[in-house]
């Protein structure tokens, strides 16, 4: 097992500079995730526009590993439809989890970078938790998503 | 001074006598990702040593049967390995008889049997509980769910940043309202020894009964419950070199005999009637059903192992570990200790500028190293030095400089890894 797997260079790149990580204030759609196991929080903020999701920011704190997938995370949505959201959601879900799936990583650009978690069981709710609550926050959910 | 016929007995100060006691734990001999595993977690559970294993499978291979029930063989030799271990714990801590060491499955058990069987007798409407703000969820969360089926308060004893708790806001909230204090003996979060027994003092003058949470503390330094004067002393047997889902409540006789029945069922009872039921004497009242009977044999076979060492000479030695830890680990930049009390057992806990907890511990365990990332289920202490989670490394008995060592080379590794 090699941690280069893990922690690679655009990871380590995006943890220590992440992108899009402000306050969207007001936002049409926000919502809150927690990891109560690492003490991860993040908020996830983001503004439609004729259906597409025109601007899209998280805050919060939490390792390299979810600090680094949300901010890629924003980098790939932002400018998305809901719906293609809502796939690269399925699709990156099923990478971190190593499921059966047809979606080659290569297809997700950067955020391939994060197919290395799926090694480590106990880091796939970090990589995770940013999609959760993008989800939630698009469900209009109003409680805050947690992992356990 | 007379000359001992057998072989050179080591000081506990020399590393040799560190390695001859890891070469008892066989879970030590291995390699996690291709090096040598260095095992820095005791605190969330440490490791067994071969004799416990061994004790619990003899119970499992030649004497297993039920408990307290039959006329056969067998049952009376679990019987009597049950209450033989029973009378372990009590030499162990010193308590007066076995009456007052009732098993349960562990420290989580034992402070939920208090507070709710004393918390049904003694507490009411507009009455206190007083916890402090260093407790483990296990020692908080029960005196919550107390106090709001009673209408009770719940009362912090604050603590200052260097992880003390402040005696004297402790005097002041003693008052005619407290019914119970609750205080943990050493913190798993921070390492911090209490002053016990200066607590308990001040509790007892005033008539108020206090449960300590010994979890931490049985595993490190002599504990003797007549000497510390508590009413109630709970350990678990898992961080003390023994199985899971063992552990013992301590209690004074006198108001262990006030307290009503945790659990109803088979072995806390004398006679069953549909109208009436005469429960069974003490500690039995309030152990119903078959008990963790191999667990108790283990726990019995910890006792005997952390008695064939010496507990002194395993708090002399973790001592001298933890300091030569607390340097090693102090010196690397960018490092800071959470928890820094004057008197502390064999925990470190530390936060690294740039790097999360949880990315040193999947770091961490690529080089071999297990350490414990997160809030310890002690959040109101995260809280408290305003951090998600913390690492920690924290010491057993089969610890040895190496390992200390292994551990500051493998934190370098944290800031090649994280840039």
């Amino acid at each position: 097992m090699d941690l280069r797997d893990l922690y690679q260079d655009i990871i380590v790149d995006h943890n220590r500079s992440p992108r899009n990580f402000r306050l969207i204030d007001p936002a049409d759609l926000q919502a809150q995730g927690y990891n109560p196991l690492c003490g991860d929080k993040l908020g996830v903020y983001l503004n439609l526009r004729d259906g597409r999701i025109e601007d899209l920011a998280f805050q919060g704190s939490g390792c390299a590993i979810s600090v680094a997938s949300a901010s890629l995370m924003t980098e790939a949505v932002k400018g998305t439809s809901e719906t293609e959201a809502r796939k690269l959601y399925e699709q990156v879900h099923d990478m971190l989890t190593g499921a059966e799936t047809d979606v080659d990583p290569m297809d997700l650009g950067k955020l391939a970078a994060l197919a290395g978690v799926r090694e480590y069981p106990s880091r796939v709710k970090c990589a995770s938790l940013c999609w959760h609550t993008l989800i939630a926050a698009l469900d209009k959910q109003s409680d805050a998503v947690t992992t356990e | 001074m007379s000359t001992s016929s057998i072989s050179p007995i080591l000081s506990p100060d020399s590393e040799t006598w560190a390695e001859n006691i890891r070469r008892e734990f066989p879970i030590l001999d291995q390699q996690v990702h291709g090096k040598p595993l260095v095992f820095l977690d005791s605190a969330a559970s440490s490791q067994r040593p071969r004799s416990v294993i061994d004790a619990v499978t003899w119970y499992e291979e030649h004497d297993h049967a039920n408990v307290h029930r039959g006329v056969h063989t067998l049952s009376q030799r679990a019987t009597d390995a049950f209450e033989g271990a029973r009378e372990k714990v009590r030499g162990f801590i010193n308590a007066e008889s076995t009456s007052e060491i009732v098993f349960v499955s562990g420290t989580t058990e034992g402070i939920n049997l208090v507070a709710s069987s004393f918390g049904q007798k003694f507490i009411a409407e507009g009455d206190e509980i007083i916890i402090s703000h260093m407790e483990h969820h296990a020692n908080i969360v029960p005196w919550q769910m107390l106090c709001e089926r009673n209408k009770a308060v719940l009362r912090v004893i604050p603590m200052d940043e260097r992880g003390e708790l402040d005696y004297q806001a402790y005097l002041d909230m003693l008052g005619p309202r407290t019914r119970i204090v609750a205080l943990n003996h050493v913190s798993n979060a921070l390492g911090t020894i209490n002053p016990v027994k200066q607590y308990v003092a001040a509790a007892r003058e005033k008539g108020i009964p206090i449960l300590l949470d010994g979890a931490q503390a049985v595993p490190h330094m002599p504990v003797d419950v007549r000497d510390l004067d508590c009413d109630f002393f709970v350990f678990s047997g898992h961080k003390m070199y023994g199985p899971t889902g063992i552990g013992v409540l301590y209690g004074r006789k006198s108001l262990l005999e006030q307290l009503p029945p945790y659990q109803g069922g088979g072995d806390m009872i004398l006679a069953v009637t549909f109208e009436k039921t005469l429960y069974n004497e003490l500690p039995y009242r309030l152990e119903a059903g078959t008990p963790n009977i191999s667990g108790a044999v283990g726990l019995g076979a910890a006792v005997d192992f952390l008695q064939r060492i010496g507990i002194d000479n395993v708090q002399r030695r973790e001592q001298e570990l933890l300091a030569y830890a607390t340097t090693a680990l102090e010196s690397i930049p960018g490092l800071r200790m959470i928890g820094t009390a004057s008197h502390k057992a064999g925990v470190l806990s530390f936060v690294m500028e740039r790097a999360h907890p949880h990315d040193i511990g999947t770091i961490l365990d690529t080089e071999g190293v297990a350490v414990r990332t997160g809030h310890h289920c002690a959040m109101p202490v995260m809280e408290y030095f305003k951090v998600p989670a913390t690492a920690r490394a924290s010491l057993g008995i089969y610890n040895t400089r190496a390992d200390i060592d292994k551990l500051v080379e493998a934190l370098q590794r944290v800031r090649e890894v994280l840039g």
